[in-house]
């Protein structure tokens, strides 16, 4: 099978049209692209990931949000699941930045971090 | 009324004013205050929870609250004066400072030397004279962040974000993920405003809509948002008839660009370029009037926060300085000119004696965007000093140029430095 899709590199601000022939399992990057165009092509066609920044409820005197992110990108089809498992999450304060507010989130191996202290 | 003396008094803590005052306080001046109207320092990264900050700085990608707070540990380590929920009411080219808060009532600070750092506000509906009811449910996108993001209310369920800038299409990934539906985004100009990473990750990977040269003709509704009325635009922005659309929702927000905040100053007495909004300054982002120093989005909006903490790290050293009175004696003064397709450059003029000592960069706006490779030329009106090849210019990216050591001898002689962008 042969199939042609066009996505928008953002490895670097330049934002290049890339034009990718996918033949099976092979990947053709086609016009102008750099070494690092590639490689991003390869990733979002093969296992697309992105960071996420979102909050989570806590109890204190000043805040009711904690703001927390990934301590790496995620799988894109596990975006809306891990926003889903945040909701249910309900911290006291106090809390320290880096603190893992959750461990090895969906079975990624990847944790989600305290973007900030709340006392 | 309390009377309070200081060194070196940063007004504002967002970045550029965190910064200010860690380099003050490094650079030797014994009394540094921050006053900050806010319950807290951080100013605006502690509402922007996304990721992208610190990659110039620390190499390292951080959410804003995370790059706020490595500044806030370092203000209270290096015992640093605050004053926070505290209103700064008026400032004199003296530098004496009035301000309030519920506690001390109406307070009286003198300092030896001032940073502005008040950051920037958004352009209203107001600014961008938009036509129709004025119903419930219009809001800059930062007002929606600020409620979003830190206080915990949605401003509505379906949303037209009007303008490509950053925080708007920030803004549409995030209501997106609180369960909204964004329907549109509406960009009057033929490019998109903010960086193309957001126009894929915020945008295109949630199916929102982007169209370019569309404005809103028109809100609809009387107590709430109803719907707004889109139009296709031509090249002078002009509407064309039969392109309207009706878009059903029940919030516009607005991402219409950002104007820096320079109420204050102006009471002081320092001079604004009318282009960037912000002061005039020279290379220690010194204003006009002596002893008072702006740093970050108050000068002109920068595209990465790393950018404004570097201004505040070199206008808090200089206001240190200034404040132990060693600044130096001899200064000689060059202005630079916004050349071909440069819409402005900061700063305003440098110190030509400088350049001897130290590399000095010159940040810049392209007027009109180069979609193939450029040249960025310092040149004294005739000659190239330097120049710098880019593989475009674009008005969203904001453009460096240095000026280095060796170039000292043909600084020195020119009388203006004129920069030009233009294709290679």
């Amino acid at each position: 099978m042969n199939e042609e899709t066009k996505i928008i590199c953002v490895a670097c601000p330049k934002g290049c049209r890339l034009r990718i022939n996918r033949q099976g399992e092979t990947i053709v990057v086609s016009e102008q692209s750099c070494k690092r165009g590639e490689q991003y092509a390869v990733q979002e066609m093969t296992d697309p990931r992105r960071m996420v920044a979102s909050t989570v409820r806590i109890q204190s005197n000043s805040h009711s949000l904690l703001p927390v992110y990934t301590s790496a990108p995620i799988p894109k089809g596990k975006i809306q699941p891990l926003l889903m498992e945040l909701r249910k999450i309900n911290l006291r304060a106090p809390v320290k930045m880096g603190q893992v507010v959750l461990k090895d989130a969906l079975g990624t191996g990847i944790d989600v971090f305290a973007s900030r202290d709340i006392n | 009324m309390p009377f309070k003396s200081y060194d070196v008094v940063v007004i504002g803590s967002g970045p550029g004013g965190l910064a200010a005052a860690i380099a003050a306080k490094k650079q030797g001046a014994d009394k540094v205050l921050v006053i900050e109207r806010d319950l807290e320092l951080g100013g605006i990264l502690l509402q922007c929870i996304h990721n992208g900050f610190g990659v110039e700085i620390f190499k390292e990608d951080l959410p804003g609250p995370s790059y706020a707070q490595r500044f806030i540990d370092e203000i209270l380590l290096l015992k640093v004066d605050t004053l926070l929920d505290t209103m700064v009411l008026d400032i004199t080219p003296e530098r004496k400072i009035f301000a309030t808060n519920k506690l001390l009532g109406i307070i009286e600070i003198q300092a030896k030397a001032i940073v502005l750092a008040m950051g920037c506000r958004e352009r209203t509906r107001a600014q961008v004279r938009l036509p129709g009811s004025r119903p419930a449910g219009v809001y800059s996108a930062g007002t929606a962040q600020r409620w979003v993001n830190v206080e915990g209310y949605m401003p509505g369920k379906s949303f037209v974000v009007l303008g490509s800038g950053d925080i708007g299409m920030i803004m549409a990934r995030r209501l997106t993920f609180e369960g909204a539906k964004v329907e549109r985004v509406l960009e009057i100009m033929p490019y998109l405003s903010g960086l193309m990473r957001n126009y894929v990750q915020c945008l295109l990977d949630y199916d929102i809509r982007l169209q370019l040269q569309h404005t809103v003709k028109r809100i609809i509704g009387n107590s709430r948002v109803k719907a707004i009325e889109s139009v296709q635009v031509d090249e002078k922005w002009q509407p064309i008839p039969g392109t309207e659309e009706i878009i059903p929702c029940d919030t516009l927000l607005l991402s219409v660009g950002l104007i820096p905040e320079n109420e204050l100053s102006r009471k002081a007495g320092v001079l604004i370029d009318p282009i960037t909004g912000g002061p005039y300054v020279d290379n220690e982002f010194q204003t006009n009037i002596k002893g008072i120093f702006s740093a970050g989005n108050v000068v002109h909006v920068y595209d990465l926060v790393d950018w404004v903490t570097e201004a505040g790290y070199i206008a808090g050293k200089a206001a240190s300085v200034y404040a132990q009175g060693s600044s130096p004696a001899k200064r000689e003064m060059i202005s630079m000119k916004a050349g071909s397709n440069v819409r402005y450059v900061v700063p305003h003029k440098i110190d030509k004696t400088r350049v001897a000592q130290e590399e000095m960069r010159l940040q810049l706006r392209a007027t009109t965007p180069i979609e193939k490779p450029v040249w960025v030329e310092v040149t004294d009106g005739k000659n190239l000093i330097t120049r710098r090849g880019l593989l475009y210019a674009r008005p969203g990216e904001m453009v460096t140029v240095s000026l280095k050591p060796n170039q000292y001898d043909i600084v020195q002689k020119a009388q203006e430095l004129v920069i030009n962008i233009s294709p290679r």
